[in-house]
């Protein structure tokens, strides 16, 4: 069996923002009773012992934990290495440092947009400003810095600026990810989804970038799946590499697995160990034994694994099906009708404006 | 002071690890494995040795020196082929080395 590399911990679901473009899941009440911090700690100690190198903390936004330095520091001394996925909300100098002393590796912080008006309007909070300060905060205490930003329709039409905004800021990594569309994105696929025009003009900028920035900068630029022949390789495979740990403790293949309709398995009931090697939910969809046609028969099935269960779910209402954004998929048609809607002059089924944002979940423990 | 490039690695390059790079002991899978933000390399015992030697100061061409002293059998043509291949994933920077062989540090 394979061991997994990384960790993803989910420490919390509260978040000040409100990106309408959060993977979060929608019912975001059901998570408030979560780990203490003693059990963080044990969830890192048996990830170690399973083979995980790697913990990126993330949320909502990890930085409302109180305890994060303390998790931080158990990763570090578990020899882990520990990424911080961030708003960069609750970033403040003294927790800055706080983090370095404790080992903290590799920062991450997401931005909306490179003009504080639009960032803060996505993100439903003034924010911009903190971001960037954080991000020079980052640079000045000797972390590499890694930018995230969120792409869709809204704002992938300044992503020359963005890119301007991460040299300016003198990030070492910029990842462009278009809006997967899960959690509250899914709710706001119509206002989100890009045009192909709109795609074409950012892939121009990327590369554009890319020649000027070759030696200073790591761009990766993540196309929306919805426009490709093929889907992603969907987490590398269900329960090959990753595992995902949410507030609550429950234990899973990939983030939004929690809207499949499979036996949940947490921290709090069993071992780590026991739920990546045994529990039904993670033995469900591993391999390749399961797969229906065209994947079965199909050359691309150790490359793909068939895309995203979550996403079949989601548009099919079954999770064993072929995710639909591939091109052999029997339920193409429900992407085409997406993409065909995203590219119509009219702005029938694009409630441009009509944003869901995601709102602030209520917690317990902490 | 020019800055790191990225590309293929000549004789004279200094390699060392990026700076958000951690070459580490795996107990689990008794190995050695290379961490980065976003990647991690499983290693064989060469490969953690050439990264050992990746400090900054040493040359590509003293590194296979280094290699031959302790080995037998060592291609430097695989050598820089492993070091350009890390290079390209960025996992390792080279300061270019400056012509005469006079080095920095
Ligand atoms: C869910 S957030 C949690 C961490 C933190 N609150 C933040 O936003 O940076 C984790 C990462 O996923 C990104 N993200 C959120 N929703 C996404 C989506 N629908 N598709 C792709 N990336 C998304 C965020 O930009 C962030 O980099
Ligand atoms: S609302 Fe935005 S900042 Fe908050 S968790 Fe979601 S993506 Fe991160
Ligand atoms: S048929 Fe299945 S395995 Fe083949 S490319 Fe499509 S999703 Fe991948």
């Amino acid at each position: 069996m394979d061991r997994p590399f990384g960790l993803l911990a989910e420490l919390t679901y509260a978040c000040p923002l409100h990106c309408p473009y959060c993977s979060n899941p929608l019912n975001l009440a059901d998570y408030g009773e979560e780990l203490t911090t003693a059990e963080w700690l044990r969830v890192l100690a048996e990830a170690k012992e399973l083979g995980v190198l790697q913990v990126h903390l993330s949320g909502g936004e990890p930085l409302q934990r109180r305890d994060l330095v303390e998790i931080v520091r158990g990763a570090g001394e578990l020899g882990l290495y520990t990424n911080l996925i961030t708003s960069a909300i609750g970033f403040s100098p003294r927790r800055a440092e706080q983090l370095r002393a404790a080992g903290l590796d590799h920062v991450q912080i997401s931005v909306q947009a490179a003009e504080s008006a639009l960032s803060d309007r996505i993100a439903g909070l003034p924010s911009f400003e903190r971001k960037v300060a954080a991000a020079r905060l980052t640079k000045k205490l000797g972390w590499p810095l890694t930018l995230n930003v969120v792409l869709h329709r809204g704002n992938i039409d300044g992503i020359a600026r963005i890119l301007d905004l991460a040299e300016e800021l003198a990030a070492d990594r910029i990842e462009l990810a278009n809006t997967q569309y899960y959690g509250w994105a899914l709710r706001n696929r119509g206002a989100l989804l890009p045009s192909r025009a709109q795609l074409e003009r950012a892939e121009t900028a990327v590369r554009t970038a890319r020649e000027r920035l070759k030696e200073r900068m790591e761009i990766i630029y993540v196309i929306p799946d919805y426009y490709s022949r093929y889907p992603k390789p969907c987490m590398d495979g269900w329960g090959r590499r990753q595992l995902t740990v949410v507030p609550n403790g429950d234990v899973l293949p990939c983030p939004t697995a929690h809207t499949l309709p499979l036996p949940r398995a947490g921290v709090r009931e069993h071992s780590l160990a026991w739920i990546w090697e045994r529990s039904p939910l993670f033995r469900r969809f591993r391999g390749t034994d399961w797969m229906p046609d065209p994947c079965r028969g199909c050359d691309r099935r150790e490359l793909d694994f068939g895309g995203c269960r979550c996403q079949a779910f989601q548009l099919t209402g079954d999770a064993g099906r072929t995710d639909p954004v591939c091109h052999l998929s029997p339920d193409h048609g429900v992407v085409i009708e997406a993409v065909r809607a995203a590219n119509g002059t009219s702005s029938a089924g694009r409630p441009e404006a009509v944003f869901v944002p995601r709102p602030h979940p209520r917690r317990s423990a902490g | 002071m020019p800055a790191p490039t990225a590309g293929t690695v000549d004789d004279v390059d200094r390699p060392r690890l990026a700076p958000y790079v951690r070459l580490t002991f795996d107990p689990a899978r008794d190995g050695y494995v290379l961490l980065a933000p976003e990647s991690v390399s499983v290693l064989n015992g060469t490969g953690a040795t050439i990264l050992e030697l990746c400090d900054g100061r040493r040359t590509v061409a003293e590194i296979v020196a280094e290699l031959c002293a302790r080995y037998d059998g060592v291609d430097g043509a695989e050598v820089r082929r492993f070091l350009t291949r890390l290079v390209a994933q960025r996992t390792v920077v080279v300061d270019p080395g400056v012509a005469g062989g006079a080095g920095h540090g």
